[in-house]
């Protein structure tokens, strides 16, 4: 019972930044129609840009206090809202209207690019880098359990920003307005939806997700490199799928699921050799045998 | 093809084995190059018709790779000891071949068990379920004692030469080249340009599919056997979504259902690395920006002139 509970904290806050990470994919699936694969990059950029910011801010505010912490996964948040939407604009939009399996390719393109120009020398890199720490780490025992100070931080704003994303894409005129781009781009245009600005927003607001989640992941990973966005990123995919892509909480749902299968997984002995693959597994079956999603409603295709 | 397919056929495997012949004149490290180009020939080419004439993106061609390596190098490293006992060495090709053929067949078992679940689905999620699979076919043989598990599976003979090579890929272009052209082919470039509308002409979109796929991880197979007997040493880490990519660029960079093209492609990328060895850093940045800068500009591919009516692309 006791490693019952103790793998439900840990799964909480992995699937915590899976699900942060599945939402940025899934809005974008919503209005574009395909799968940003250079998402878990902006993931990685996210980390990086707060290991570049951290020593900065560690000069303003006091070294490990929470508005230290704060003020670097905001500017780490910002900086990926901006790289989301220049990708965007300078390898998507151009191919807006071209078959989707173009777009698809140029994706891998625009990952792989961001990937190796990274791991050169000449940027950050292919080494492992020590990530800083922003915030002092307790070890809380609870009932026998050990709780990282972390781990709960990671959950508690996880279901903090998924407020603001309710909030933002329910009760704003603009996450009207990305639910209509979403439903029918061609009619939402006819309304006077600028639906370049919309997608736009879509990018900045789903790679800044991604962002704070690249500095979750950092914090809980043993450093950083240029690779350390694909495992997390394809993770974070399988999670929007899951839960039925194009879906908001379906991608919050099949985050915090996947983290949790994959921790208990990564806990049993004779399959924690096979943890890389117990996600693709899940994929599988789900596509299989549900392939709308858990929560996504099948749409039949008109000819 | 043409009426005289055959004969081409037989020509280039001629050539190949003329070729071959001197083999024992030639500079070391050409020779290996040159086995690498048949190699990624016959990978290219089989992948081609995956993801090019059939349209479905797939992202797991060095997982049936592996399959039909790690096959072919077992075979061969468990017979080894019986041709050093004292077995006629002039059966050695005959058993090279049968393990190329056991590593090719079960690499199209090992297809047509990822093809069918995955093939139900379109575009992004193909990829990624493939993609999937063959990271699950990595882990597997990374956890796989027999195989040598993640120190890699080491002293395999080495059978492979330019004959081989060569004469393969030839089979394989030729097999390709005349499925595809075939009246039977015609429905793998019918599902390619409206599956809906090929459903409709009674082409089973899915089953023409599978068969592509099944195919396709044949030659993959084969190409993973080859790729065995001529390093001498596999490791899990060599087929891993980076040796994908590889090939997916090259049928890209050949333009996607255009054989000639696609082999074109897979000589000139060989060759590139090798000239290029000092700007080696460079070299998947220059592989990201191809890929992009052709999608945007040429997503017919590099080496496609004329829009035939033998091939249908896009």
């Amino acid at each position: 019972m006791t490693w019952f509970s103790q793998q439900l904290i840990n799964g909480l806050a992995l699937g915590s930044i899976y699900a942060l990470i599945a939402l940025g994919y899934t809005m974008v699936y919503g209005v574009l129609r395909f799968i940003n694969f250079a998402h878990s990059d902006v993931l990685m950029l996210g980390a990086f840009t707060a290991w570049f910011v951290a020593p900065i801010v560690a000069r303003i505010f006091p070294p490990e206090s929470f508005a230290g912490a704060l003020a670097v996964m905001i500017i780490a948040a910002a900086i990926c809202a901006v790289i989301g939407m220049v990708i965007e604009l300078l390898a998507y939009r151009p191919l807006r209207s071209r078959p989707r399996l173009t777009v698809l390719i140029t994706a891998i393109g625009v990952s792989l690019f961001i990937e190796y120009t990274c791991q050169h020398e000449a940027v950050f890199g292919a080494q492992t880098k020590p990530f800083p720490r922003l915030l002092p780490q307790k070890d809380f025992s609870v009932a026998g359990l050990s709780v990282n100070s972390n781990d709960i931080l990671i959950v508690v704003v996880t279901f903090l920003l998924l407020a603001v994303l309710w909030f933002i894409v329910q009760r704003t005129k603009t996450g009207t307005a990305m639910r209509a781009v979403a439903f029918n781009d061609q009619a939402a245009a006819l309304m006077g939806i600028n639906i370049n600005r919309i997608i736009s927003f879509t990018f900045g607001l789903g790679s800044a997700l991604a962002g704070v989640a690249g500095v979750f992941y950092a914090m809980r990973a043993p450093g950083i490199e240029p690779l350390m966005g694909v495992q997390p990123g394809l993770r974070a995919f399988i999670a929007a799928v899951v839960g039925g892509i194009g879906n908001l909480p379906g991608a919050a749902l099949g985050g915090l699921l996947l983290g949790l299968l994959e921790t208990y997984a990564g806990g049993i002995p004779g399959l924690s050799n096979y943890r890389d693959g117990i996600a693709f597994a899940i994929l599988i079956l789900i596509l299989l045998f549900k392939p709308a999603g858990l929560l996504g409603r099948a749409q039949v295709e008109k000819v | 093809m043409l009426p005289g397919a055959k004969r081409w056929l037989l020509l280039a495997v001629a050539a190949a084995f003329l070729v071959s012949f001197f083999s024992a004149h030639y500079n070391r490290y050409y020779l290996g190059v040159a086995i690498d180009v048949g190699i990624n020939v016959i990978l290219a080419v089989s992948l081609n018709l995956i993801n090019g004439h059939t349209g479905q993106f797939s992202l797991g061609h060095a997982g049936f790779m592996a399959v039909g390596g790690y096959t072919a190098a077992k075979f061969s490293l468990v017979l080894s000891p019986h041709f050093a006992a004292g077995m006629p060495p002039s059966l050695q090709p005959l058993f090279f071949f049968i393990a190329l053929l056991l590593g090719g067949l079960m690499a199209a078992v090992v297809g047509l068990a990822v093809g069918v679940p995955s093939l139900r689905l379109r575009g992004d999620y193909l990829a990624i379920v493939t993609l999937g699979f063959g990271e699950i076919i990595r882990v597997v043989f990374q956890n796989m004692d027999s195989v040598g598990a993640a120190s890699g599976l080491k002293g395999i003979p080495n059978f492979t030469n330019l004959f081989w090579a060569w004469g393969l890929a030839a089979v394989t272009v030729f097999t390709v080249g005349c499925l595809v052209n075939s009246t039977y082919g015609r429905g793998f470039i019918a599902v390619h340009d409206d599956e809906v509308a090929a459903g409709a002409m009674g082409i089973n979109p899915t089953r023409y599919k599978v068969t592509a796929f099944v195919i396709g991880a044949f030659f993959a197979g084969v190409a993973g056997g080859l790729y065995a007997h001529h390093k001498q040493f596999l490791s899990p880490t060599g087929f891993d979504f980076m040796k994908s990519i590889d090939i997916v660029v090259m049928v890209i960079l050949g333009g996607m259902g255009r054989t000639a093209g696609v082999i074109c492609a897979a000589i000139v990328l060989t060759l590139l690395p090798e000239v290029l060895r000092g700007f080696e850093s460079y070299r998947m940045i220059l592989y990201s920006l191809l890929i992009i800068g052709m999608m945007m500009a040429r997503p017919q591919g590099l080496f496609t002139f004329r829009r035939g009516f033998k091939t249908v692309g896009g």
